[in-house]
């Protein structure tokens, strides 16, 4: 099967301190595939690499055979026009109304008539079930509702990708299961490749195709969800498991507890 | 010869610490002003779309200039009755109190009318603006409009930019007017200065290129410079709380202090002939 996505070989510092090590990743097209791994791991840094926001320090990334490294400001727009990225918390323009947002990529791109773009407008937010809120101002919904119409914003231009970055933080039991529910109709009816970076495990095992583990800048494991779930890699059964100790320790390291409370050399 | 204390010893090691502290400071500021210019530079340059869609630049110019007037108004007013007072008081010791008009608007139309309305319009809509592009980094709407393929700078700063360079110089033409209506009613209305001498002297002694225009090209200038201060401090402001309200805070301080600055400099060309 075609890789939409090809890393190869991608290092990335910011200053000195490296953050990305070695990275070696591919995404088939037509997959919905998951970056997991702790906060501060990377797996932002990679999609900002896969946008085109941030270059390699050294390495390739590749997205429908384009080298992303070395595109200029034209070449990078006109990449992103076949991209989507959903942000943590929306990102939706708070002077705009619902479909102001979700028209605006319509309005900048395209020489669309308006009445045109009403009716798409209209699809993408049946889509997302959220056509009667297409007058209220960001401000007015909740965060599931929030991320419903960044949803419908992102598919605005029905792109090739869509890059989902932490889509579930922050969300209900019920809309965290609307939103997965609807990243996976909505790439299967699109034809879409879709990347989602999380720590949600379970929500995410049940509907994605292939699972990247990061750790600490580097990729330690990759599989398919089952595979993902019977791993007895020791830092990916306690992340999937959420288990309180194990290779990542409960106690942050330092000094002995019996040292802290000044009981000599008695054994902590 | 006596034993060198342990705080001598560190002498050399505080003295270096110092001027790296320095070197530091100096070189983040030429490099913040290299960025600062990069930025005023491409927001000229990208400023197409401000003008091609000059819609987005009117909606500008109404929550910049519209929803300033109210304060441009009342300050107007009570500076110009401020200077009929203070003029009558002075000016009547000479027995030349009909030459207040004169006064008024003399100090309104070179000095007061563009300093004045510019510090207003620095405190209220450039604050807002820092505030604004500051909180749309924040929440990463700049990132988003950027993965959008849509440049933030063309969209987001360019028709805010030229929004308050326009709204400006309208803004300290109102408050001058304003101003020398605050000087005629307290004079004329309140005093009983005649009103004929009031109109006439001030008609005669205001030149309209000298005076009216230098006020006039002082507010672009002011303007421009409180304008792109704002957009900047906004756009380079940390994205959290703390952050967007340095940065509005440097937007209200620099831009006072570029307002003072620059009126100096102004006058000294306009005025005094250097």
């Amino acid at each position: 099967m075609e890789n939409l996505v090809e890393i190869k070989d991608v290092n990335f510092s910011y200053d000195v301190r490296p953050v990305l090590k070695r990275i070696n990743m591919t995404v088939p097209r037509g997959k919905l595939v998951s970056i997991m791994g702790l906060s501060g791991c990377g797996k932002t840094t990679l999609l900002r690499l896969i946008g085109g926001a941030l270059r390699p320090t050294s390495g390739e990334v590749r997205v429908a055979g384009t080298l992303m490294n070395d595109l200029d400001q034209d070449g990078l727009y006109e990449m992103r026009r076949k991209m989507g990225m959903l942000f943590q918390f929306g990102a939706l323009f708070t002077d705009l109304s619902v479909f102001d947002n979700v028209a605006f990529q319509m309005r900048e791109h395209t020489d669309l008539p308006e009445d045109m773009i009403h009716d798409l407008v209209m699809m993408k937010l049946n889509a997302v079930g959220l056509r009667g809120a297409q007058h209220m101002m960001p401000s007015e919904l909740s965060g599931g509702m929030a991320r419903r119409v960044a949803l419908a914003r992102v598919l605005a231009l029905d792109p090739m990708l869509i890059m989902y970055d932490e889509p579930f933080t922050g969300l209900d039991p019920i809309s965290m299961g609307v939103i997965s529910e609807l990243i996976r109709q909505l790439n299967v009816a699109l034809g879409a490749t879709s990347i989602i970076v999380t720590h949600d495990v379970q929500e995410t095992l049940k509907i994605v195709d292939y699972v990247y583990f990061m750790s600490d800048g580097a990729v330690v494991t990759a599989g398919t969800p089952d595979e993902i779930r019977s791993s007895t890699a020791p830092f990916v059964h306690q992340f999937v498991w959420g288990e309180m100790d194990g290779p990542l320790p409960f106690h942050y390291p330092g000094s002995t507890y019996a040292a802290d409370l000044g009981l000599g050399d008695a054994r902590a | 010869m006596p034993p060198i204390s342990a705080w001598e010893t560190r002498v050399p090691e505080r003295l270096a610490s110092g001027l790296r502290g320095i070197g530091h400071r100096v070189v983040d500021g030429i490099w913040r002003l290299g960025y600062a210019s990069r930025f005023f530079l491409l927001t000229l340059l990208r400023s197409t779309t401000a003008f091609r869609r000059f819609g987005l630049t009117v909606r500008e110019i109404y929550f910049t200039g519209v929803l300033s007037l109210i304060i441009i108004i009342v300050s107007g007013l009570f500076v110009g009755m401020v200077l009929g007072l203070q003029g009558y008081e002075t000016l009547q010791k000479y027995g030349s109190s009909e030459a207040v008009g004169t006064l008024v608007a003399l100090s309104l139309t070179r000095e007061l009318g563009p300093v004045v309305a510019a510090l207003l319009f620095a405190s209220r809509a450039g604050s807002a603006m820092t505030a604004e592009i500051g909180l749309m980094k924040a929440t990463e709407q700049i990132s988003a409009m950027e993965m959008m393929a849509v440049d933030p700078i063309a969209r987001v700063i360019g028709p805010r930019f030229w929004g308050g360079v326009i709204s400006m110089p309208l803004l300290a033409a109102m408050f001058s007017a304003v101003g020398v209506f605050g000087g005629y009613l307290i004079t004329v209305v309140v005093i009983g200065v005649d009103a004929g001498a009031f109109w006439s002297q001030m008609q005669s002694a205001v030149d309209f290129r000298q005076d009216i225009m230098n006020g006039v090209i002082k507010s672009v200038v002011f303007g421009i410079a409180v304008t792109a201060i704002a957009l900047f401090e906004g756009y380079d402001a940390p994205p959290t709380a703390e952050g967007v309200s340095g940065a509005t805070t440097r937007t209200v301080v620099t831009s006072s202090l570029a307002i003072l600055g620059l009126d100096f400099v102004l006058t000294a060309f306009m005025f005094t002939g250097i």
